[in-house]
């Protein structure tokens, strides 16, 4: 029987002891009428026959040469990433309530606290959510617990953030009265100007959110931003990928020092660089970094570093005041698995790169994005979009539908990147591409060529 | 005696300037020059700068300071700490699967597996339709009554905006329903731990949006009136939202459609065997009957002909939305399709009934050891109650100096104070996994606890002993706030 260790002799002496002659006896108070009839579920499968079935399945799914980003990044992931994180003790552990017999689990989310503040330049950083997208959705409820000078539960999108986080908040914040309005982009830059929220000065606003790299892999001009939302007492979310903040300024950083404060007040974003893989859309994992005096606003699990009865340092869960076990209806949010596993990958891998081996990581992804995007636009028909200086991500236009020449990159095993035509209809034929330190030239100059030939003018006369 | 690593420096303790995991890193390029200066970082974030081995040994010792399932009896009530399969993460983890891009063309090898385990999922629970998105249960939770209120608005009924829940609820219940906009009626339990019927009749109103249970109950026995409860809910016009927590007790043996619910979630890392990971990644799928089929959360797998595809907000048009960047907890839905396939049909019935054999043997036998069971003229469902009222008016210990006591015999605590409605309450959860001489060696952990609260109580409020740190102080922890290391100055 699977996983099921029990010998005839076993069950018979069970029986005898909790006065039962049959196991279906245990089930007695369920009533009849409600006994479930045989389950229409296929029959068991050893493990040789569903190692066989997997196998094909994964195999008919192949293997493309991947230039899509939009929010999932393919990088090296170190071999003892995995290797230890799925090793049972912290595989098969859970949530560390216990904490004097879970202190491998508590340092390690401790030492991965501690890494995101440095990444962030934040003081506080939270035990995980659940991915990129789900923590805007808690930073927007955050801010407007936390930001006393507004009452009006506006929160400014620009539309240069991911548009799919936009619609994750809006499924998870929008049933709590709150107001998004959304904040255009230069279509030339290809970033938020400040002009675009010039009608906002003075108003009621609860918070501003920035993503740096922005959707289209370009830098914000984040210090005039984030200036310009203190200035109207407006909190400053910011949502970034932790591997650009190996190069770019942390969050803390951004904007002028006001009063002693300066920089962004919550950061968020997606884990999923930090030694996660793409695994088609999950899991990952979402970070979320503060200023310690909003640390009781902040949602999920927080570990500290406290003594123990006999003065030596340990670590434990605290502040569980805010969370759903003890304030219920009033928590701040009801998160409470997170996903443990994946913040022990990241720790590992940041433990892995350091800081040297991240910015390396981050130029060369800067690097190959720059290679891919001109080589592309030597390309008959391919210029890029936009003029601001960016990341590891680019816009190019075509002058032609996008999807049908994916469809055919396909064909050829390779993922060109993301049709934008449904989120930005505006923009016309924009695809987004994304090469990271993952990528040759030698895979730079099959995607240009294989292109080339795509959109050849033989071909599109075919 | 369990034998754990004592003793581990912080990362940043093993540092040092200069060293690095060399073959880890990239070549060095010229790139981040175009990067404008008031855009770039000035100092170098401080992450550790050590060798793999350091990084290996550092973790594998962390690692060794950890209870498990692989290592320990983890009778985590509520949790479902059963065996996860090991096949489960193998096969989820074969290079096609891993690093595949979620935004590329739809992968149909991944993509079979996804809408098989859909449909596995509605027919164990006797449900109309199941999204695989919520990335864990309070995230099913959400989806559930977001779409309990969709459902509502989209017939115009607009005042039904309040659950009810039962006191012994899980916290997550009513911060769920907060967090949709809903108010909270909690409502008592009777004496036998079911729902008490004149408070829910009392309770319901034209401002029900529905009610949140559990069945088995977060009390460990069955509500047996629950065609009752549906009855009366459905009638005041509300649905009937079950927390799958605990579905693990009834796999197989009665599903959540036939005793009237609407809506569920599972909890795929308790039922399914996905791993709890130190604290997630879990999956909460929604299940719904017809009535909420037009609000499921995107993205689900649908089949046109023989080809899969994602459905997204085109084809379900009233979707309560996006919950997740990409599709959920993808990686740990895999794993819960190849445990199912290796359970099959007749072992997912073993499920239950092995789950609730370990959960009554155990029960009868710390009974007989003289514990006392919180609701003794009930059956076990996969899990059951001791409550120390007793030894703690005569002893004066706590359910919590039995818990730490426990960690040094090599076993993992139950769950401690919860439910809250039972004093002094330990929450015990074998699963079906557990072989009888491992509960049997609980059990003599526990007689010989019992002993010691009689001898020598100080043992237990001083416990644990033989850990990798004593008792922690808490208040320290939170008044004097360490929660990011910093360099020396």
């Amino acid at each position: 029987m699977a996983f099921i260790p029990h010998t005839p002799d076993d069950i018979a002496r069970m029986l005898e002891v909790i006065g039962v002659r049959s196991i279906d006896q245990l089930f007695d108070e369920i009533p009849g009428e409600l006994r479930a009839g045989a389950l229409g579920v296929p029959p068991a499968l050893s493990e040789m026959e569903i190692g066989r079935l997997m196998t094909d399945r994964a195999a008919s799914d192949g293997r493309p040469l991947n230039f899509i980003g939009a929010g999932a990044y393919e990088h090296h992931i170190p071999a003892p990433v995995w290797a230890i994180a799925t090793r049972g003790e912290f595989y098969s552990a859970y949530t560390p309530y216990q904490a004097e017999a879970s202190q491998g689990t508590l340092q390690l989310i401790y030492e991965y606290q501690s890494m995101i503040c440095a990444l962030t330049g934040m003081e506080v950083s939270n035990a995980s959510l659940y991915d990129g997208a789900s923590a805007l959705a808690e930073a927007c409820l955050m801010a407007v617990r936390a930001n006393r000078a507004a009452s009006s539960r506006r929160i400014l999108l620009p539309r240069a953030v991911n548009p799919t986080y936009v619609q994750v908040a809006k499924s998870i914040a929008g049933n709590q009265g709150i107001v998004f309005e959304t904040v255009d982009f230069d279509r030339t830059a290809g970033r938020t100007p400040l002009e675009s929220l010039q009608p906002y000065n003075g108003q009621d606003v609860t918070a501003l959110v920035i993503q740096q790299p922005n959707f289209f892999g370009s830098l914000e001009e984040i210090d005039a931003l984030t200036d310009w939302a203190h200035q109207n007492k407006i909190m400053l979310i910011a949502v970034v990928n932790p591997t650009s903040l190996a190069l770019l300024k942390a969050p803390g950083q951004w904007g002028a020092r006001i009063g002693g404060m300066q920089g962004a007040d919550i950061v968020c974003g997606e884990g999923q660089p930090l030694g996660v893989p793409l695994a088609a859309g999950g899991p990952y994992f979402g970070f979320m970094a503060t200023r310690m005096q909003y640390v009781r606003q902040m949602p999920g699990r927080i570990v500290g570093r406290t003594l123990d009865t006999e003065g030596r340092p340990g670590f434990s869960l605290t502040l569980q005041a805010r969370e759903q076990h003890i304030r219920r209806s009033k928590a701040t949010s009801n998160i409470c698995t997170n996903q443990g596993l994946m913040v022990t990958a990241a720790t590992i891998y940041m433990s892995l790169l350091g800081a040297a081996g991240l910015e390396r990581v981050a130029a060369a992804s800067l690097q190959r994005t720059a290679d891919l995007a001109a080589a592309l636009s030597r390309v008959a028909g391919v210029k890029p979009a936009f003029t601001a200086p960016r990341f590891h991500e680019a816009v190019l236009l075509l002058d032609r539908p996008v999807a049908p020449v994916l469809s055919a990159l396909a064909r050829r095993g390779i993922f060109g990147g993301l049709d934008l035509v449904d989120r930005y209809p505006e923009l016309g034929h924009a695809l987004l591409v994304c090469a990271t330190e993952t990528k040759l030239e030698a895979d730079i100059d099959t995607y240009s060529s294989t292109l080339a030939d795509v959109m050849s003018p033989s071909r599109a006369a075919a | 005696m369990p034998e754990l690593q004592l003793r581990e420096p912080l990362i940043f303790e093993l540092s040092k300037p200069g060293r690095g995991a060399g073959t880890q890193f990239p070549p060095r390029v010229a790139g981040s020059a175009e990067i404008p200066v008031h855009l770039r970082r000035a100092t170098p974030p401080m992450l550790p700068e050590v060798s793999e081995l350091q990084a290996v040994r550092h973790f594998t010792r962390l690692s060794q300071m950890n209870f498990s399932i692989d290592t320990h009896f983890y009778p985590l009530g509520s949790c479902t700490m059963k065996y996860n399969p090991k096949a489960c993460n193998t096969f989820a983890m074969l290079p096609e699967f891993l690093g595949r891009h979620p935004l590329g063309p739809e992968p149909q090898g991944f993509l079979a597996c996804m809408y098989e385990l859909q449909e596995m999922l509605q027919e164990i629970t006797g449900m109309r339709g199941v999204s695989l998105t919520p990335m864990a249960g309070a995230q099913g939770e959400f989806a559930g009554v977001a779409m309990i209120r969709a459902y509502h608005r989209a017939r115009n009924d607009l005042a039904r905006n309040e659950i009810i829940v039962p006191q012994a609820a899980h916290g997550t219940n009513p911060a769920t329903a907060a967090m949709c906009g809903c108010s909270v009626k909690e409502i008592p339990c009777d004496e036998n731990g079911d729902v008490d019927i004149d408070a829910l009749k009392a309770a319901v109103s034209p401002a029900t949006a529905a009610i949140m249970l559990t069945n088995p109950s977060t009390l460990g026995v069955f509500e047996y009136k629950i065609t009752e409860v549906a009855r009366i809910v459905h009638e005041a016009g509300g649905l009937l939202y079950y927390d799958g927590a605990n579905l693990n007790a009834i796999l197989g043996k009665v599903r959540p459609g036939d005793m009237g619910f609407d809506v569920i979630h599972m909890n795929l890392h308790k039922t399914f065997s996905t791993p709890h990971g130190g604290g997630g990644p879990g999956s909460g799928a929604v299940g719904v009957g017809a009535r909420l089929l037009p609000f499921l959360p995107i993205p689900v797998v649908g089949k046109d002909g023989t080809r899969f595809r994602w459905l997204t907000e085109r084809d379900l048009p009233q979707s309560i939305g996006r919950l997740s960047g990409f599709m959920g907890n993808a990686g740990v839905n895999l794993r819960a399709y190849i445990y199912m396939r290796l359970l099959g049909r007749d072992g997912m019935v073993r499920v239950a009934e092995f789950a609730a054999l370990n959960a009554n043997y155990l029960m009868k036998r710390l009974q007989a050891a003289g514990f006392e069971a919180a609701y003794p003229t009930r059956r076990a469902s996969h899990e059951f109650i001791i409550t120390l009222k007793r030894e703690n008016r005569l002893y004066q210990v706590t359910a919590m100096d039995v818990a730490k006591r426990l960690l040094d015999y090599g076993f993992h605590a139950p769950t401690t104070y919860f439910p809250l409605l039972v004093p002094e309450c330990l929450l015990i959860e074998p699963t079906e996994t557990e072989a009888k001489e491992d509960l049997d060696r609980f059990c003599d952990a526990m007689v010989a606890i019992r002993r010691e609260m009689e001898q020598d109580p100080e043992k237990l409020s001083s416990a644990p002993h033989t850990m990798p740190v004593r008792r922690l102080d808490d208040v320290r922890a939170a008044k004097q706030l360490d929660l990011a290391w910093k360099p020396a100055a």
